[in-house]
């Protein structure tokens, strides 16, 4: 009898790791929030609309947004150099591409809505996190949202396809697989979708639907985060 | 279909969040009609005015509109005027001719009219797109300030800040024997006898901004100006 | 017009009702992160700094073949202020990081003896990094507190064959710190003829000069830097000393 495929830590195949999300850790920005999964933790930070420096890079049509993404030096075991790298270069500008979709900017020309997301403890999953705390701090900062963007990455561990893979996960097997998703689950529509890896089409479907349901539970989870904030209930009617 | 409202008036609500179902209703500032419905795009109170579906935001920078009266800090002084700083991404634009009722010769030293650090109730005349605003100080109540204590609150909480008719603001003037200045773009001037109670003020509006979403506020202020008098 | 800020000052007064030598309310956290060596969060009223202490192998300088080296730096993340931009840093990140790397450095704090590994050829190398999360005033004494905060609950990651590190397994072992030598940072403020510490954001640009006092658990003095364009008198300097002095007294309480 073939064993049954059990996690490390015993999560099924489409449970996130333990999640936490606060809105308004940097007072002084316009928004701000720290989203945690498992043992991965970003604050992400909203300044704006302001002036976009340099001007010749203003849009007369529409303001920008501008992240900034970075790992702080400590936030990995291997000390990553103060300063950007060509990898926090790339999530940078793939982080703005998976929220854009979801924002109206034509209404804020000439200005840039400038975004800061940090790690400050990395244990897989960074973009996705970053993305979840950098939608709440849109979102915080009263920049116009259609929803909140959110964000899971899946892979492959002993050829099974599931949910937000921490890094001991990560580090299993011979074709390690990640494949970082970000949706507007109310909607349907992806807005990040990048894979290392390996995978059939049929695992690639597999992996789709499981971040389907994980990005609405992540949501769920932002969500609650401005309940908690305001101490209101949600102004759903019964 | 017939169309609903699909959140409690008053109650707080999020981006993606839907209000409404049904082409009935409107979709007004801080919403969007998705579909069938009206889905809000802000964090902050949602509000029904006859067929118009509102979201208050709770927080946000400040956008210039109209009409506005905004308390604005002088950053530049230029040939043809000053540049006030408002809140917002872009300095607004006080030209020679809005600046006094009084006629201001060529040769005059501007800085005497409104020098740079200090603050002027002005209001928005014109907007061009975003970027360009020009304000006037000709008007009833616009004026140079002097010197007060400035804060500045969020802009989306000055109308709890005035209260119902300026009932809020009045108690707070009466308890604290301070004159209050609310801008619209959230910068309030607040000067008295004492810097005590131009503290005390201070402390009052920050509590208002913190519990601007819970009802009952007036009676917690006034609680408040009281105990810390 | 003298503003509204510097009048009070001068009036012996605060915009938040606090005395000349009054500090904020401070909290420090040491579980920034588990892939540290060591960290710290200071948050000081609403000024917020982070320091993560991470340790490498290294070779020693050339002059010092026996000991560990120590590098600071520091970030004025965008966030904190809006003064502040991304890029290279600024001329006052480079200054606060370098206030504070000597601070802890001219303290003889670290025992960096007792980090050499083999002598004139690998040495451990600690790295102290800074990083302004919300700038609400006094950053500079709040990123120093927290560098030491830091350096205080560092373990020395397990040395493997071939000084290869691993980081998964810290040692109980602790820095080799010198306690009576930890130097604490107390900056006093000038603004007319008065003196003060801890300015809040509107506070700080009404300062005419300040200077930067760091001083040891012994009470030693042990660095020091004046900055803005205005001056001292030696009667000032020494009362900045005596209030600097109550100041760490304080700071060493709560850090305990």
């Amino acid at each position: 009898m073939a064993k049954k495929f059990q996690r490390n830590d015993k999560r099924k195949i489409d449970e996130i790791r333990p999640m936490e999300a606060k809105v308004g850790v940097v007072p002084s920005a316009e928004g701000s929030a720290m989203f945690k999964m498992g043992k991965t933790i970003a604050i992400a930070a909203v300044r704006g609309p302001r002036q976009v420096v340099p001007a010749h890079k203003q849009k007369s049509d529409r303001g920008l947004l501008r992240c900034t993404y970075d790992l702080m030096s400590f936030s990995v075991n291997d000390r990553k150099r103060p300063g950007p790298s060509r990898r926090s270069s790339e999530i940078s500008m793939v982080i703005e591409n998976s929220l854009l979709p979801a924002m109206d900017l034509s209404k804020l020309p000439y200005t840039s809505v400038d975004l800061y997301v940090y790690i400050t403890q990395a244990d897989a999953g960074t973009r996705c996190v970053g993305i979840n705390a950098a939608s709440l701090a849109l979102a915080d900062a009263g920049i116009p949202m259609k929803e909140l963007v959110s964000a899971v990455a899946v892979g492959k561990v002993d050829g099974n396809v599931i949910l937000d893979l921490d890094k001991f996960e990560e580090d299993q097997g011979e074709f390690p697989t990640d494949i970082p998703i970000a949706m507007m689950p109310k909607v349907g529509k992806i807005t990040l979708l990048q894979l290392d890896g390996k995978v059939s089409q049929k695992e690639l479907d597999e992996a789709m639907k499981l971040a389907e349901k994980g990005c609405k539970d992540a949501q769920e989870v932002m969500e609650e985060a401005f309940r908690v904030k305001y101490d209101l209930d949600g102004g759903k009617k019964e | 279909m017939t169309s609903k409202l699909l959140f409690k008036e008053m109650g707080l609500v999020i981006p993606g969040q839907e209000l409404a179902a049904g082409m009935d209703y409107l979709p007004g500032v801080g919403t969007l009609r998705s579909g069938d419905n009206i889905v809000s795009t802000s964090v902050g109170l949602g509000d029904v005015n006859g067929k118009v579906i509102r979201v208050i935001p709770l927080k946000g920078k400040y956008i210039p509109k109209v009409g506005d009266t905004v308390i604005g800090k002088v950053s530049d002084i230029l040939i043809s005027g000053w540049r006030l700083n408002i809140g917002w991404a872009f300095l607004a634009g006080l030209r020679l001719a809005e600046a006094s009722r009084d006629y201001i010769p060529n040769d005059a030293d501007l800085s005497r009219y409104f020098n740079v650090g200090e603050y002027v109730v002005c209001k928005i005349t014109k907007i061009s797109g975003t970027k360009f605003i020009d304000v006037t100080a000709k008007g009833p109540g616009l004026r140079k300030l002097g010197k007060g204590r400035v804060i500045s609150c969020q802009s989306t909480k000055v109308p709890r800040i005035i209260g119902k008719q300026g009932s809020m603001i009045s108690t707070i003037k009466e308890a604290t024997g301070c004159n209050i200045t609310v801008g619209q773009n959230g910068i309030v001037w607040i000067s008295g006898e004492d810097s005590k109670m131009e503290f005390l003020v201070e402390k009052a509006i920050r509590k208002i901004e913190n519990e601007s979403h819970k009802s009952g506020l007036t009676e917690t202020i006034g609680q408040f100006l009281e105990e810390n008098k | 017009m003298k503003s509204y800020i510097k009048s009070l000052i001068e009036n012996g007064q605060r915009v938040d009702g606090r005395k000349l030598t009054d500090v904020r309310d401070i909290v420090i956290t040491n579980d920034v992160s588990t892939k540290a060596e060591g960290s710290a969060r200071v948050k000081w009223g609403d000024t917020e700094v982070i320091a993560g202490v991470k340790m490498s192998v290294g070779t020693p300088y050339g002059d010092s073949p026996d000991k560990g080296t120590l590098m600071v730096t520091s970030e004025l993340l965008p966030m904190a202020n809006e003064a502040f931009s991304a890029g290279p840093p600024s001329i006052e990140s480079i200054e606060l990081a370098r206030v504070i790397d000597r601070g802890i450095r001219e303290s003889n704090m670290i025992d960096l003896k007792k980090l050499c590994i083999k002598e004139g050829e690998a040495v451990w190398t600690v790295f102290v990094d800074l990083y302004i999360i919300n700038d609400a005033g006094n950053i500079l004494d709040a990123a120093a507190l927290a560098a030491v905060s830091a350096l205080k609950d560092s373990l020395i990651p397990t040395l493997e064959e071939g000084n290869k590190v691993d980081y998964d397994t810290p040692t109980k072992n602790k820095l080799p710190l010198i306690e009576d030598r930890i130097p604490l940072t107390s900056t006093v403020f000038k603004s007319g003829n008065k003196l003060f510490v801890d300015p809040v954001l509107e506070e700080t640009s009404e300062v005419d000069a300040r200077v930067t006092i760091g001083i040891s658990a012994s009470g030693d003095i042990n660095a020091m830097q004046k900055g803005g364009a205005g001056f001292f008198t030696i009667d000032e300097v020494n009362e900045a000393v005596k209030m600097a002095k109550v100041v760490t007294d304080s700071l060493r309480k709560i850090l305990k």
